[in-house]
């Protein structure tokens, strides 16, 4: 075992008008050959900073400031460009998280390929097309010459990734930085990739330095693993070691808030040395009584519909929704997706109910379905016992609709950027005319920002002041604001790290059980669904192919593909606890 | 693929259908063509007999399906003014038109695209500061200024090239080429700048900011990362993926060419269907009127259709879809 890669007390600044940032302090890191390295951390802690200093691509205004960066042996700081051009891909090659966007989209992949196979070594057009072609086999792409010809948009996103791994090797390096190469893609294509990158690895005897956020993918393919946390790296050593006993609190606290697949708990740890502000979620809110305060109450128009309490939350019967791919004249040869075929179930009231799939299995049309923004082809939506899909002007229908609001996955581009905080969260309650007047308005708002743990003063700031987080609480917020009695959660903390996530989800939980709201909760994610959800409906292709409580569905999954989607769960069988 | 381009034409055609409806009413709305054609001795009976001999005394509709028949083979009758068929006058004005409106463009394209590339690159280069701040005189000065400047600096002051007119002209069978003589040349060359400065501009600024858009990309960063040299990652990666929304900008612009070259062959007296076109309008000559505007529809159509057939070809993804 050679040492391919050794940083020694690197530190990266980042210049801003504001003084210096410390993206890296002191970091320290070895690599050998054959050996995977995780790097993990979550957002901001430098972790991809890292992967950009040793190939020299930090972004400006990003400089090394000190330390030193050798590969085989060889000081890699104080390169120049060319010498760096001829490092880049030859000797470490790079994968990059979002295959949808690292192709360039107007170039077939066999000149992609080609161009980078030629930039690296002395042979002829048709040598490097011939072996373009035994790369694409090696990263597991069948027909692997018809698909030179094809474009990247042709392809899955697996399948691009597996090309990326293609071009990342074209120059036979002997390490390979992959930064976060499976967070854009599903759960069963995670494993397959991760299964590549390790053969890969073992194979070819490469080093590889695994960047990622998310500790599964760390447990199932690292050898060692660093914990990144504001710059630092906090712990090195064997993955069992660091996630088995890990000694430093920040990465106790790290896995500790990583949601659990084998067992349900009450609430998520509490991740507070991660923030260093406390669990907001729960020490900071005053609890709410649901029979005195005023988002128990009804309201005017909720009171004229007679809501029985004993219908059902939610029914769906029969639902389907085909979409056009291609439009044509003749029935027969326009192509449709069928994006949600015949879904039924139902969701008590009080009741949390998960949907799980992967992308493209029509959870998130069903969701949209439901919450009216999209017409359904067939079938019929009930909201407490009343009928939806009818005259949308229909006093009963509205009332039925205001008793839902929807949380989106992507909290930056699910609120207005140009609204204040009171404003976006004052507008269903202005739109409902729920308020006597303005003050009694302001007054619900800072109500509402209180209990999801912004506080009032958040009221006057704009969206972009905010992390992810907290944005996501706002959403919450705006939500709630129309008094509603089911949340349609749509994968709400997909876009969050860790800790965050399990402070989202907790304040999800608390203001269920203090408000008796009623939850569709979807996500691809099973160890979140198991934490949230009563009952689970596992999709595929639009269709329900199974729906269980919980805990049956985690211990006997019935459908064959339930078990498929179990198997590939990351396994945490190396946390102890 | 073909069905897209079939619907691409069907639309064409309806373009062209109202345009020649408007023409046909500049007939009707213009003043009396009658008036217009004989002098002021004529009698009365002249009068009606021009009338029926015209055609103007038949229904509206059949005077509109016969001026289009006519319009479809070319003819659009007789100028008021000149007494000559109108499509000759155009066929011989037309060469210089084109040529004036071929040379701008290369000049717009090839200037614009490589300034709007160099300053995408060097975006902080006190060189492209000089070329981003130069071509605000592009946007904002009108192009008939531009052209007096022109004039004033390299006909009249330095008398380097000729202040206006087409000189050095070649026959080649119809068409009437400048470009096979050094006069030609030179008499040239001010309109076709004159003409393209605005082009360029747009061109410029255009180019530069999709690539300072692109060079933001991830599959930038990532070629960088595979090692490809600068000027691959350029020229191959950068430069196609700004382009796709610049052919747009261009192939409408190209039609804006033909259609503003009035001012600046009024301004170089350049003897091209714009000129002929204003003088038209001076003498309320309906036909050379009608005719000219079905032109500039049809090249505005023309343009677009090949825009549409590029941008399939540039983008791949669009071929898939299909629209």
């Amino acid at each position: 075992m050679s040492m391919l890669l050794e940083i020694d007390n690197l530190d990266v600044d980042f210049l801003t008008r504001r003084g210096t940032i410390n993206a890296a302090k002191d970091v320290s890191l070895q690599v050998t050959a054959g050996e995977v390295l995780g790097l993990v951390g979550e957002s901001g802690a430098g972790k991809s900073t890292i992967g950009n200093a040793i190939i020299d691509l930090l972004e400006s205004p990003g400089e090394v400031s000190g330390g030193s960066i050798r590969f085989q042996g060889e000081e890699l700081r104080g390169k120049n460009e060319d010498e760096m051009r001829r490092i880049r891909g030859d000797r470490i090659g790079m994968i990059f998280q979002d295959p949808q966007t690292s192709l360039n989209p107007l170039l077939r992949i066999g000149e992609q390929l080609v161009e980078t196979i030629l930039k690296t070594k002395r042979i002829g057009q048709s040598e490097a097309q011939k072996s373009a072609i035994e790369l694409l086999e090696s990263v597991g792409i069948t027909e692997a010459r018809a698909r030179l010809k094809s474009y990247p948009h042709q392809f899955s996103g697996g399948m691009r990734q597996r090309v990326v791994i293609a071009l990342a090797l074209a120059g036979d390096p002997d390490l390979i930085i992959a930064d976060e190469p499976t967070t854009a893609l599903d759960v069963s294509v995670q494993a397959q990739i991760l299964d590549l990158i390790r053969g890969l690895c073992k194979s070819r005897n490469l080093g590889v330095i695994i960047v990622t956020h998310d500790i599964g993918v760390i447990a199932n393919i690292a050898d060692r693993v660093a914990v990144m946390f504001r710059g630092n790296i906090v712990e090195t050593g064997e993955v069992a070691q660091i996630l088995g006993n890990p000694q430093h609190e920040y990465t106790k606290s790290l896995i500790a808030a990583v949601p659990r697949a084998d067992k349900r708990l009450h609430r998520f740890a509490s991740v507070d040395y991660i923030d260093g502000t406390g669990d907001q979620s729960s020490a900071g809110l005053q609890r709410i009584d649901i029979n005195t305060h005023w988002l128990g109450k009804k309201s005017q128009l909720q009171l004229t519909a007679a809501q029985s309490s004993e219908a059902s939350a939610i029914e769906v019967k029969d639902l389907s929704l085909a979409f056009k791919l291609q439009g044509a004249i003749l029935k027969r040869n326009r192509r449709m997706l069928q994006a949600v075929d015949k879904v039924s179930f139902a969701i008590a009231q009080g009741e949390a109910f998960g949907l799980v799939g992967e992308s493209g299995s029509g959870k998130s049309t069903v969701a949209r379905l439901i919450a009216g923004l999209h017409k359904p082809d067939s079938g019929s939506v009930e909201i407490i016992g009343q009928n939806v899909l009818g005259n949308q002007k229909d006093p009963l229908v509205k009332a039925a609709r205001l008793n839902l609001q929807m949380i989106f996955q992507d909290p930056y581009s699910s609120l207005n950027g140009r609204l204040r905080v009171l404003d976006i969260v004052a507008e269903p309650i202005r739109f409902y005319k729920q308020s006597d007047n303005e003050k009694h308005t302001r007054q619900l708002v800072h109500d509402l920002l209180d209990h999801v743990g912004l506080g009032g003063s958040a009221a006057l700031r704009y969206p972009h002041e905010f992390s992810g987080g907290q944005r996501q609480r706002i959403s919450i917020a705006r939500a709630l604001a129309s008094r509603p009695r089911i949340l349609i959660c749509d994968e709400p903390t997909s876009a969050l790290d860790v800790s965050i996530q399990a402070q989202i989800l907790n304040l999800l939980k608390d203001l269920q059980d203090e408000l008796g709201l009623t939850l569709l909760f979807i996500s691809h994610d099973l160890p979140v669904i198991r934490q949230m959800c009563d009952r689970v409906a596992v999709m595929r292709n639009g269709a329900i192919c199974e729906i269980a409580t919980t805990e049956d569905l985690f211990n006997s999954p019935q459908h064959e593909y339930s078990q498929h989607l179990l198997e590939l769960m990351p396994r945490m069988d190396v946390i102890g606890g | 693929m073909l069905s897209f381009i079939l619907r691409r034409l069907g639309q064409s055609v309806l373009v062209m259908a109202a345009v020649s409806l408007i023409s046909f009413s500049l007939f009707n709305f213009v003043g009396d063509p009658v008036n217009n054609m004989v002098g002021q001795e004529a009698t009365r009976e002249d009068r009606v007999f021009i009338r029926q001999e015209l055609g103007l005394d038949d229904p509206i509709p059949v005077q509109y399906f016969r001026f289009l028949g006519n319009a479809l083979q070319g003819d659009f009758g007789l100028s008021y003014r000149i007494k000559r068929p109108v499509n000759e006058l155009i066929k011989e004005r037309l060469p210089a038109t084109l040529e004036l409106v071929l040379v701008s463009a290369v000049i717009a394209l090839v200037f614009g695209i490589a300034a709007g590339v160099y300053t995408g690159i060097r975006r902080n280069g006190w060189f492209s500061k000089f070329i981003l701040s130069g071509s605000l005189v592009g946007v904002s000065l009108p192009t008939f200024i531009i052209g007096i400047g022109l004039i004033y600096l390299f006909a009249v002051t330095l008398r380097w090239l000729p202040s206006s007119g087409r000189a050095g002209v070649v026959e080649l069978g119809w068409w009437k080429t400048s470009f096979l003589s050094v006069d030609g040349w030179r008499s040239i060359i001010l309109p076709a700048i004159t003409l393209s400065l605005f082009q360029l501009t747009m061109i410029l600024r255009l180019v530069r900011s999709e690539m300072l858009e692109v060079m933001q990309t991830d599959y930038i960063k990532f070629a960088r990362a595979r090692g490809l040299s600068e000027r691959a990652i350029n020229f191959v990666h950068a430069l196609k993926n700004t382009l796709v929304p610049v052919i747009t900008i261009i192939g409408l612009n190209i039609g804006g060419l033909i259609a503003f070259s009035v001012i600046t062959e009024t301004v170089f007296q350049w003897p091209g269907t714009g000129l002929m076109f204003i003088q038209a309008v001076d003498f309320a000559d309906v036909p050379i009127m009608a005719a000219y505007l079905c032109f500039v529809a049809l090249v505005f159509v023309i343009v677009n259709l090949v825009v549409d057939l590029l941008y399939v070809l540039i983008d791949p993804r669009i071929r898939i879809a299909g629209r």
